[in-house]
């Protein structure tokens, strides 16, 4: 592991802490509320499943709710934007993004316009809920979209400190969030900055680009794999901008890439990842992801496996690339 | 202004409309020329508080475009207010100008919004009428136009229901109803009425006015201001195409300038807009010259 990293010491040992992503975004919420009066808060009916309740409650002059309306949702927030506030939205990522694509694109990011989009619920993590519920295309979505930044956090930690530094940029940006409780792999030093990847692991025989709670998949896959294959992890939770330095600069040495990522690979981290080396360094690039397909009812473990996302797979993964490689 | 120089206003604004239209080659008329009574009451009238040559002076009003294509009669009305300069207009739907087909905010100074896609305007103007609100800003209000065939969108609906729930007094939404979309009538392409109780059902003051009347439009302006505890919604009754007869109530004439394409008893192609500005100087001989 990486030092600099300041990961958790916990690392592949069972009792891992394990809390749920979209805590973090609650907590640097009310954190970036406190420092600055001009961050408002906007929730379509999901004010407690979007951690968004803690705010409400401290600042109920800031907080808005919209009810069951996902496209005014946005759209208020645009005209919030326009007279100099700040606002976070949330809702599940299947209805924001998923419902209101057209309003993001004119009224936030053609107009240029200071909205943080959270989508929380996202992957096929939600479990039980099943399809409708399971945002697997929201990457896609945002990532095209001009002037929009993208952030997919691993951890709560990492969620608090995306949310800080959300808060801090005036651009519009899309944070994604999962439902379920996953495990805590940073520390509350561990470095973090838009548009920065971060080397978990350094390793010279491949290099595994992952986002978001996968990323402790990737990191057990590439543990599995001490002895058989040099695996160089990165967290790459800044999808864009992507950091396309650290991500070349890693295929460059390895010679082969695998993007691990709880959504569609096409178009998501996995797109990014292969678009981005396409045009600087071609090598053989796989995508753990989902393809083409929807997700279903299941507990996590259940859904990971049948979707080939977790740290198995993951390894399977690693070895047939390294192989292809080498043909 | 009085009410007589208001109609000339309007009147030079019709006839740079067809100008710059038919200059641009392509774009919306029928809504230009009939909101242009209502712009020019906006901007003319002492209804709304703007600097020219200052647009983002903190204590201006705001003036949200929902349905962005009628934006020949704002771009018009801008440039006589002082925006910019008169010779820019030429430059409507060109490559690389500030006055893109529909508007968009970050190109023109002036501009409070992008817009174009029908239904999402009332839900910015309410955020900002919410934000404004927040900051104690009182007397800064916000006034949204929109069009009758974009309250077919279901995101109309879900801001006149937050704007009503939230008593969004400093906002003033203004509804051309000229009865007419794209493929034909509101009526007929998807029914509207009874539009005044619909927003009354959502807690909206409702006033309803003839479009072409500006003791009627600025009236309502007025009486909005004084209206707390709920936003207001001015139906404006105007006729497409006003102040030329070919046009006037065709729907044919909603999304293209003259001389694009031959109607049935309307003038041919190449003196389409002569003959509009002939007859809009004259208002149908009920002004005699701009100069009178």
């Amino acid at each position: 592991m990486n030092k600099s990293q300041h990961l958790s010491n916990k690392l592949f040992r069972d009792d891992i802490e394990m809390l749920p992503i979209r805590k973090g975004f609650g907590d640097g919420l009310l954190e970036a509320g406190k420092k600055d009066s001009e961050i408002v808060a906007l929730s379509a009916d999901l004010v407690e499943s979007t951690q968004m309740q803690a705010f409400a409650l401290k600042y109920p002059d800031r907080y808005i709710e919209i009810g069951v309306a996902e496209q005014n949702l946005v759209t208020v927030a645009s005209g919030l934007a326009a007279v100099g506030k700040r606002p976070f939205v949330t809702s599940y990522a299947g209805f924001s993004p998923g419902r209101n694509w057209e309003q993001i694109r004119t009224t936030i990011c053609l107009n240029n316009r200071n909205v943080k989009i959270v989508g929380s619920h996202a992957g096929v993590s939600v479990g039980p809920d099943g399809a409708t519920h399971q945002m697997l295309e929201d990457i896609a979505l945002m990532r095209v979209l001009p002037n929009m930044v993208v952030v997919v956090p691993t951890d709560v930690h990492e969620a608090q400190k995306a949310t800080l530094a959300l808060a801090k940029i005036q651009k519009p940006a899309y944070l994604r969030l999962a439902r379920e409780k996953t495990a805590v792999i940073t520390t509350e030093k561990s470095p973090f900055e838009i548009g920065k990847a971060q080397i978990l692991q350094s390793g010279s025989d491949i290099t595994v680009v992952a986002c978001g709670p996968l990323v402790y998949e990737a990191l057990k896959a590439a543990h599995t794999l001490t002895g058989k294959a040099s695996v160089e992890v990165i967290n790459s939770s800044s999808i864009k901008p992507l950091d396309e330095q650290t991500i070349t600069k890693s295929a460059h040495k390895t010679g082969c890439v695998v993007t691990v990522e709880e959504a569609q690979a096409a178009g998501g981290l996995g797109g990014a990842v292969a678009e981005l080396l396409a045009r600087t360094y071609p090598v053989p690039v796989s995508r753990v992801g989902v393809h083409d397909r929807f997700g279903q009812s299941g507990e996590v473990q259940q859904l990971w496996q049948e979707y080939q996302l977790d740290a198995p797979a993951i390894s399977a993964a690693i070895l047939a690339t390294i192989e292809g490689k080498q043909k | 202004m009085t009410t007589k120089q208001l109609e000339l206003t309007a009147n030079e604004i019709r006839q740079t409309i067809i100008k710059m239209l038919v200059e641009a080659g392509s774009g919306h008329t029928a809504g230009p020329l009939g909101m242009a009574d209502v712009f020019t009451a906006l901007f003319f009238g002492g209804v709304l508080n703007y600097r020219a040559k200052e647009p983002n002076w903190e204590e201006r009003d705001r003036l949200v475009l929902s349905n962005g294509h009628i934006n020949p009669v704002l771009y018009v009305t801008m440039s006589k207010a002082g925006y910019f300069a008169h010779k820019e207009l030429a430059t409507l739907r060109k490559f690389n100008t500030r006055l893109q087909g529909h508007p968009e905010r970050t190109r023109l100074p002036g501009l409070e919004t992008t817009s174009g896609p029908l239904g999402s305007g009332i839900s910015q103007a309410s955020g900002m009428a919410y934000g404004l609100r927040m900051d104690g800003k009182k007397l800064q209000r916000v006034y949204c136009l929109c069009s009758d065939g974009e309250l077919q969108e279901g995101n109309s609906w879900e801001a006149i229901m937050f704007a009503g729930k939230n008593k969004l007094s400093n906002l003033t939404v203004i509804v051309d109803r000229n009865n007419i979309q794209i493929d034909g009538n509101t009526e007929d392409v998807m029914p509207l009425e009874p539009l005044a109780m619909k927003w009354q059902a959502f807690n909206w003051h409702v006033i309803e006015v003839d479009g072409h009347n500006f003791d009627e439009i600025i009236g309502a302006c007025n009486q909005a201001k004084a209206i707390f505890e709920k936003p207001t919604c001015i139906i404006a009754h105007t006729i497409p195409g006003k102040g030329v007869d070919f046009m006037e109530y065709d729907f044919r004439w909603h999304g293209i300038p003259p001389d694009k394409q031959d109607i049935p008893g309307d003038p041919p192609k190449a003196v389409q807009d002569r003959v509009a500005l002939d007859r809009l100087r004259t208002l149908n001989g009920r002004i005699r010259s701009e100069h009178e």
